[in-house]
């Protein structure tokens, strides 16, 4: 494509630049190419679409809608209707508003949980899976250990002893990270473990390229389809768990709301009363279906061997 | 079951079979465009040809085991066995193909690791294979069991119907998969490269066994192989394909006497003999050592529930500066473990293993890493030797990076320079290692090892995994760069012709040990240890005259 081939009699400096140019495209074609794999995964865009509205939606909507997720209306137990569009709880709290409000909340601790255990799992995994011998025999252990405590009883512990200090969403992330890099690292030292049996990785190593080099250059960026998968299922299941642990009174309190303490709350009279449950579980399986096509597509598009 | 004189009508015919593959959403591929052959009772048809060919996928399509992305057109007509008529299989329900399959039709698989279920004894399989067909009570299915793998010479068969298939070498797991094929007494075996995955002396083995079952029972076989030996041993006639088509047809010894087709012409030339080239004379007094081992043993320490095992038993060899020492093995004769001892990919034991003056026995990790800049790698496999995220470009500066050796203007420069080497385009900079055939990616994976100029290759079995016409031109490349760079070369192998063609001295090693070692030519003409000269013996040689009379006259030594 380039038309500049070859045997090359002698080192022509305008011929060298041009190839440098040649390559330069060639680099963000491949970006384009990137981009074109992504939009023709429908779902993906789509799962992309969704995503981005919501959060417009409830970065926009609290300075619009008549009502804040803290006020408390004269309807009780309202159906959703044309004042209060998914309807009102036992109290009078507008559903709308704090469903919103949920759904920030919640997508505030997903994303820092998401973060912050695939950067540690990715980076225990792949020192335990690389090194191997103590290095993985040490951290390996930790991270049964971990596993064999009762994350139940510790947060309850813990919401007793920070008491009301223990209700911020920031706290509650880093204990839900503490738990959730484990099955990554998990993941990406046997991710790792099957990589480094492939040549590539002697042939760099005869190059003498450091074992930095090697994690990063080599290994990791073809562990990228697993990582980035569980990375996307992380959003899901740190909701989840998050409401659980909300329930036991760690993290998100009254009068603060989060998706999953709504769907705690409104379980309860999932029958009488189905909207204090359904809208707040409805966003939060659109969430979770959108951020894991997302994944799928970003997956795809990351591997050069895609069909474009 | 079969006459013995030979029918006027054939009993396979396929005319004018097509095959075409949807590859995404509009695009067409045409895997097999518009060929023709037969196969009569009792004859033994080749179907030769490159990766790429078709020709596995024309065998397939014979038992309807083509995926379902494909297309088939044309004809192919069996003569049945119930009817004696011949009627078409293109079309047929899968129940009725389910018929044919086994008791009419049966096939052998390349690699018999993964042929046979591992968590099933033999005589499981070999009886499911039977029951598929016929009613049989146990009693009688464990007695043809038992009869088949005595026929196809498991020993102890009574034993052995119970083991399970790690139980049992390569060699035997094909001769399983064969007595799954014979158990039906089909009228037709496929066999798709049965051989490939096997040492040469298996080979040989299996291939008297194919015979010797053809003779017997006048079984017809088509026989897909690139091998041109292996044609010339057992094959009656044969068809030759190149991309899709079939460009010659005729009896073997025809078509090897005087091929018509260019391409064919251009296969048998580039089939590596043995005892033909030996041209290569090893330097008569080195001045410099480039490796020498003495006592070498590598040994890998016992695991769980596993005991210690010793690849590697007290080798002692040498490599001049600039000479080629080609090391010669079957599988698990250790050659693999000394070969990447050298390169330091592997920890020796206890001996002593110098290359390039540098003492590799408990070596320190930092000393290692800098004495590396002056040794190359070639591995074997192109398709896992080439990280599939990086360009082709990143991957051929990424020596110059590590070693800091170029300044960053200079890369584009001496990448140029590696790809002029190895005769590959520079516009190959920018493609991702899947874009490359496998020919021209082992040709990637030599510039990647001459890159930083060492003054030591080790090249494992760098040609095993390609095509016999892409194998002649990477083995020109390989032997070029040697007289050009002139570095030292540890040459592994389990091809005995391509040590002919490149190495100044042979090492044969069997069983983790060097059996026999000296000049290349003295090694091939003259084979003093028992082992060498069985090897030699075992190697199919692609001229049918030639080969008949040589499996002829191993038979009557074995016997």
């Amino acid at each position: 494509m380039s038309g500049v081939q070859g045997s090359g009699v002698g080192p022509a400096v305008d011929e060298h630049a041009e190839k440098i140019d040649a390559y330069a495209s060639a680099r963000n074609s491949q970006i384009a190419g990137a981009l074109r794999a992504f939009a023709r995964r429908r779902s993906a865009l789509v799962g992309l679409a969704v995503l981005l509205l919501i959060i417009a939606f409830t970065v926009i909507t609290p300075f619009l809608w008549k009502y804040s997720y803290s006020d408390i209306t004269v309807d009780f137990s309202a159906a959703p209707g044309w004042r209060h569009p998914f309807g009102t709880d036992s109290i009078g709290h507008d559903l709308f508003a704090q469903t919103l409000r949920g759904i920030a909340t919640s997508l505030k601790v997903a994303t820092l949980v998401a973060l912050l255990s695939t950067v540690v799992g990715t980076v225990v995994g792949a020192v335990a899976g690389y090194f191997g011998r103590a290095w993985d025999a040490v951290l390996m252990r930790v991270a049964d250990l971990i596993m064999t405590i009762p994350v139940l009883a510790i947060t309850l512990v813990l919401a007793n002893v920070l008491g009301a200090k223990g209700s911020s969403w920031f706290l509650l992330s880093l204990v839900l990270s503490a738990v959730l890099w484990i099955p990554l690292s998990r993941l990406v030292r046997g991710t790792l473990l099957s990589l480094m049996k492939n040549d590539y990785i002697d042939a760099a190593r005869m190059l003498g390229a450091s074992d930095r080099r090697i994690i990063i250059r080599h290994l990791l960026p073809n562990a990228a389809g697993p990582i980035i998968v569980d990375a996307t299922l992380m959003v899901g299941r740190a909701i989840i768990v998050a409401a659980s642990m909300e329930y036991l009174g760690l993290g998100i309190q009254a009068p603060e709301v989060s998706l999953g303490l709504l769907i705690q709350r409104g379980q309860g009279a999932a029958t009488t009363q189905p909207w204090l449950f359904g809208f707040p579980a409805l966003f939060l399986v659109l969430i979770i279906l959108s951020v894991n096509f997302v994944g799928d597509g970003l997956r795809d598009a990351l591997d050069p061997r895609r069909t474009v | 079951m079969t006459t013995s004189e030979r029918a006027p009508d054939p009993l396979l015919e396929v005319r004018d079979l097509r095959v075409t593959f949807r590859e995404g959403t509009d695009q067409q591929v045409e895997a097999v465009d518009g060929i023709s052959f037969e196969v009569h009772p009792g004859e033994v048809l080749a179907i030769v040809g490159e990766s790429g060919s078709g020709k596995s996928i024309t065998a397939h399509s014979v038992l309807g085991l083509l995926p379902p992305l494909a297309t088939v057109a044309g004809s192919i007509r069996l003569r049945r066995r119930t009817s004696g008529r011949p009627e078409e299989l293109i079309g047929l329900s899968s129940g009725a193909m389910r018929r044919i399959r086994g008791a009419e039709v049966a096939m052998i698989f390349q690699e018999p690791s993964t042929a046979l279920n591992p968590v099933y004894t033999i005589g499981w399989q070999i009886k499911e294979a039977l029951r598929a067909h016929s009613r049989v009570s146990g009693r009688t299915a464990r007695d043809m069991v038992v009869e088949i793998l005595r026929r196809v010479g498991i020993p102890e068969p009574e034993k052995r119907v119970g083991y399970y298939p790690h139980q049992f070498s390569g060699g035997q797991r094909q001769r399983i998969v064969i007595a799954m094929a014979l158990i039906q007494n089909p009228d037709l075996i496929i066999a798709d490269e049965p051989t490939t995955a096997l040492d040469v002396t298996v080979q040989a083995e299996i291939l008297d066994l194919l015979r010797a079952h053809r003779d017997e029972a006048g079984t017809a076989i088509v026989l897909i192989t690139h091998n041109m030996g292996v044609v010339a041993d057992l094959a009656d006639r044969m068809v030759v394909m190149y991309q899709g088509c079939v460009v010659e047809t005729g009896p073997v010894s025809e078509v090897f006497e005087q091929p018509q087709h260019p391409y064919t012409r251009n296969l048998l030339a580039a089939v590596p003999r043995v005892g033909v080239q030996s041209a290569r004379e090893p330097v008569a007094a080195p001045d410099r050592i480039a490796v020498e081992g003495r006592d070498v043993v590598i040994e890998y320490p016992a695991g769980f529930r596993r005991a210690s095992f010793r690849a590697v038993n007290s080798v002692s060899f040498r490599i001049a500066a600039g000479e080629v020492l080609g090391l010669v093995g079957e599988s698990g004769s250790g050659k693999t473990s000394l070969g990447r001892a050298v390169a330091g990919l592997n920890p020796i034991s206890s001996g002593s293993l110098v290359a390039l003056g540098q003492e590799l026995k408990g070596i320190s990790r930092g000393k290692l890493r800098s004495s590396r800049k002056d040794v190359g790698f070639v591995f074997q496999d192109p398709a896992t030797s080439f990280n599939p995220r990086i360009r082709l470009f990143d991957c051929l500066a990424e020596p110059f990076i590590v070693n800091n050796s170029t300044e960053r203007p200079q890369l584009r420069q001496a990448v140029n320079e590696l790809f002029d080497l190895v005769h590959l385009p520079r516009s190959f900079a920018e493609r991702f290692p899947h874009e490359l055939s496998g020919g021209q990616r082992q040709r990637v994976g030599i510039a990647r090892a001459i890159a930083l100029r060492p003054s030591l290759i080790i090249a494992d079995e760098p040609t095993s995994a390609l095509d016999v016409s892409v194998q002649a031109q990477i083995l020109t490349l390989f032997t070029e760069l040697q007289d050009e760079l002139n570095y030292a070369c540890l040459f592994i192998t389990h091809d005995l012709a391509v040590v002919d063609m490149l190495a100044h001295r042979t090492a044969v090693m069997r069983r983790g040990e060097i059996v026999e070692q000296g000049a290349t030519r003295e090694v091939l003409l003259h084979p003093q240890h028992e082992y060498t000269q069985q090897l030699i013996g075992s190697l199919p040689v692609p001229d049918p005259a030639v080969q008949r009379d040589r499996s002829s006259r191993r038979q009557a030594v074995t016997s």
